[in-house]
């Protein structure tokens, strides 16, 4: 539910009670509609092209990777093979390296949803000095660049015995997906009408309540949109835990199939189907929670 | 249920003076009407009373308990917003149970309730939806709902109507007022609509820029305002007002405006023969009170007026007529018969006009309230 959506429930009437446009002939619509889902046919394709040779380049023996491009595959279906497949599986680094990805990958997403709901809860709906300045700290933490940071952190975190492990690059990641996390979940908050919440109040409910009855329900949708973000930014990263834990006897997928580019040159059995393996788990998030995700990244947008 | 006492609240917000200084006593199952025009400071008084915002000075009580510093939860009201603000999420059972079940009742008792007051509501069939599903007057239905579950000492109301269409408003008014009659709490219900502030008040309290005016029943207001702001915001059309210098003439008083004059007699004369020669004096007539053109003169104050503009009504025509630079409206009969450009005489009995004096904006009708 968007918040515009939100602020109908709350006001006016509701959708079924607007009459409908007259429809135009199904031909027409399917005529006029053409070119434009032309352009996005091909750009939709066009983006799953390399997504797709990365596939079908997993399911390739290794010899033929270096005979022919893998769209030739496509003609000879019975080339393919799960052979890579079984070789990373048995191999125990990639299966480790997995877990140690959704080791990083879901507290680091966790922890951003929980605080940045609850920091946005205190923007929004309490009142407090400096609040306002808080805010603008927040937004102006949103410019620093990460890769500002790696050097100072890695020492800080070499003082504090975090470097290296797992927590501190959880740490970061929690660090640095806050600020835009919570200015995300604030904006979507100021959209929720204050009555709401008024009238929670009188109807006997403190702020612990308010937050989880009322806000945190009607935040789903910016919620999901949030988790997806953080889950895929964290799941994609290379550049921290190559930083934090290159050279860690537990390394996340990234940095795993990053050491076999570099170890043995174009190791491209493990590498493709490593690559595919680690693209499954954002894909199934994606698409769960898709419904949410389109609709959470409007509703931060029209208020 | 619970007197309501406001002891000289005052409320600031910054610089601004949103309540200034208001006292008044609501009695136990009264329905109260505090009714003015947007900023007056009628939300903001329910506000302060309903706990939503902290007051400046003086006072609130609810029974006999000060509740100046207590937080909403424990001020044992009920509130309905003028956004209805019902939980979008929930259907209009959990809307309805979402307060008794944060006191903790039992949920045979809970269920109880939301049944007995769906019932009195007429929402028994729609328990199970969503705010979203369900029109305008259902939701304020639903809203009304969530406050008499709680079987508060007082019920605040912030406009609820105003969100309703023109025929609604009005079944919904009845039907408030019904629940009235029937759960006989205390009521404090604000409006800027004066049609609503007389028609479900026992009483109406009238407020401006943060000052209480006049408080009074519909009548009382209606027929013996006690000041010009009072007089031109109670009743609808709006009363005429008409200033000019009082010249004393034997036992009568003559009105004179430019290029006319009003012979003014009766308890209207007397009133603004009190006021002395020459000195200002307003006078308020209501369009309702006025006769076309009649026969004799006694008890009668006479405007000779010219007829502009004549608006059918159905059973009424409302005429917007000119008399010395003035606009006259004046709601009459169709019978009469009045056509644009017609010149003729609008007469109202004397008992019935209003004088005030035009500096302090006071009545100076002896019997009317202050």
């Amino acid at each position: 539910m968007t918040a515009t959506a939100m602020t109908t429930t709350a006001e006016s009437l509701p959708g079924s009670a607007r009459p409908r446009a007259r429809r135009r002939p199904r031909a027409v619509r399917l005529l006029t509609r053409a070119p434009v889902n032309a352009v996005l046919a091909a750009v939709a394709l066009l983006w799953l092209v390399p997504s797709f040779g990365l596939l079908v380049t997993s399911f390739r023996p290794t010899k033929d990777y270096f005979a022919s491009g893998w769209w030739r595959a496509l003609l000879h279906p019975a080339t393919l093979t799960v052979s890579n497949y079984r070789h990373v599986l048995q191999t125990g680094g990639i299966k480790d390296a997995l877990f140690t990805t959704a080791l990083i990958t879901v507290p680091a997403t966790v922890l951003v949803v929980v605080v940045a709901s609850l920091a946005a809860y205190a923007l929004v709906f309490l009142r407090w000095p400096g609040r306002d300045a808080v805010f603008v700290a927040l937004v102006a933490l949103m410019v620093v660049p990460l890769q500002m940071a790696l050097i100072p952190v890695a020492t800080l975190y070499g003082h504090l015995g975090l470097f290296g492990t797992v927590a501190g690059v959880v740490l970061f990641h929690t660090a640095f997906g806050l600020p835009f996390a919570i200015f995300l979940m604030r904006n979507f908050y100021t959209g929720i009408p204050k009555d709401l919440l008024e009238a929670a109040r009188i109807d006997g409910a403190g702020d612990l309540m308010m937050f989880l009855r009322i806000v945190l329900p009607l935040g789903r949708p910016a919620l999901a949109s949030l988790g997806i973000f953080q889950f895929l930014w964290v799941w994609n990263d290379l550049l921290v835990s190559l930083v934090f834990l290159g050279g860690a006897r537990h390394v996340p997928i990234t940095v795993a199939i990053f050491s076999q580019l570099r170890q043995f040159g174009p190791n491209i059995d493990l590498i493709s189907s490593a690559s595919f393996l680690s693209m499954i788990v954002p894909l199934i998030i994606f698409f769960s929670f898709q419904r949410y995700f389109v609709r959470g990244v409007l509703a931060g947008a029209v208020k | 249920m619970a007197a309501v006492t406001f002891d000289h609240l005052v409320k600031r917000y910054g610089d601004n003076l949103a309540v200034n200084d208001l006292t008044l006593r609501i009695d136990d199952g009264e329905f109260l009407v505090l009714v003015g025009p947007s900023g007056c400071g009628k939300t903001t008084a329910l506000r302060c009373l309903a706990g939503l915002e902290e007051i400046t000075g003086g006072y609130i009580l609810i029974g006999d308990r000060v509740v100046n510093d207590l937080p909403p939860k424990q001020r044992d009201i009920a509130m309905v917003f003028q956004s209805y603000a019902l939980y979008p999420h929930m259907t209009v059972h959990d809307n309805m149970a979402f307060s008794i079940r944060l006191h903790k009742l039992p949920k045979a008792e809970v269920a109880a309730k939301v049944r007995e007051a769906a019932r009195i509501l007429g929402l028994e069939g729609l328990l199970d939806r969503k705010p979203g599903q369900l029109s305008g007057g259902q939701r304020q239905r639903v809203a009304l709902g969530r406050a008499i579950v709680r079987d508060p000492a007082a019920f605040l109301m912030d406009e609820p109507l105003s969100n309703l269409d023109a025929k609604l408003r009005v079944q919904t008014r009845a039907e408030i007022a019904r629940l009235h009659r029937r759960l006989g709490t205390t009521i404090v219900y604000v409006t800027h609509d004066q049609v609503e502030a007389m028609t479900m008040g026992e009483r109406i309290a009238v407020m401006r820029d943060g000052v209480l005016q006049q408080v009074g029943t519909p009548k009382e207001l209606y027929e013996k305002p006690g000041n010009l702001f009072v007089a031109g915001f109670i009743g609808s059309p709006a009363m005429n007002f008409l200033t000019g210098r009082a010249a004393l003439d034997g036992d009568g008083v003559r009105l004179v405006l430019d290029g006319a004059e009003v012979a003014l007699s009766g308890r209207a004369g007397a009133a603004a023969r009190s006021r002395g020669e020459g000195s200002s004096v307003t006078v308020g007539m209501r369009p309702e009170h006025f006769e076309v053109g009649p026969q004799g003169g006694q008890g009668l104050v006479r405007l000779p007026v010219q007829v502009d503009v004549v608006e059918f009504l159905g059973s009424e025509e409302l005429v917007h007529a000119t008399f010395a630079g003035s606009e006259v409206v004046a709601l009459v009969p169709v019978a009469s018969e009045v056509k644009v450009g017609d010149t003729l005489d609008l007469a109202v009995p004397d008992t019935l006009v209003q004088v005030f004096d035009p500096d302090t904006e006071l009545s100076l009708d002896g019997d009317g309230p202050r």
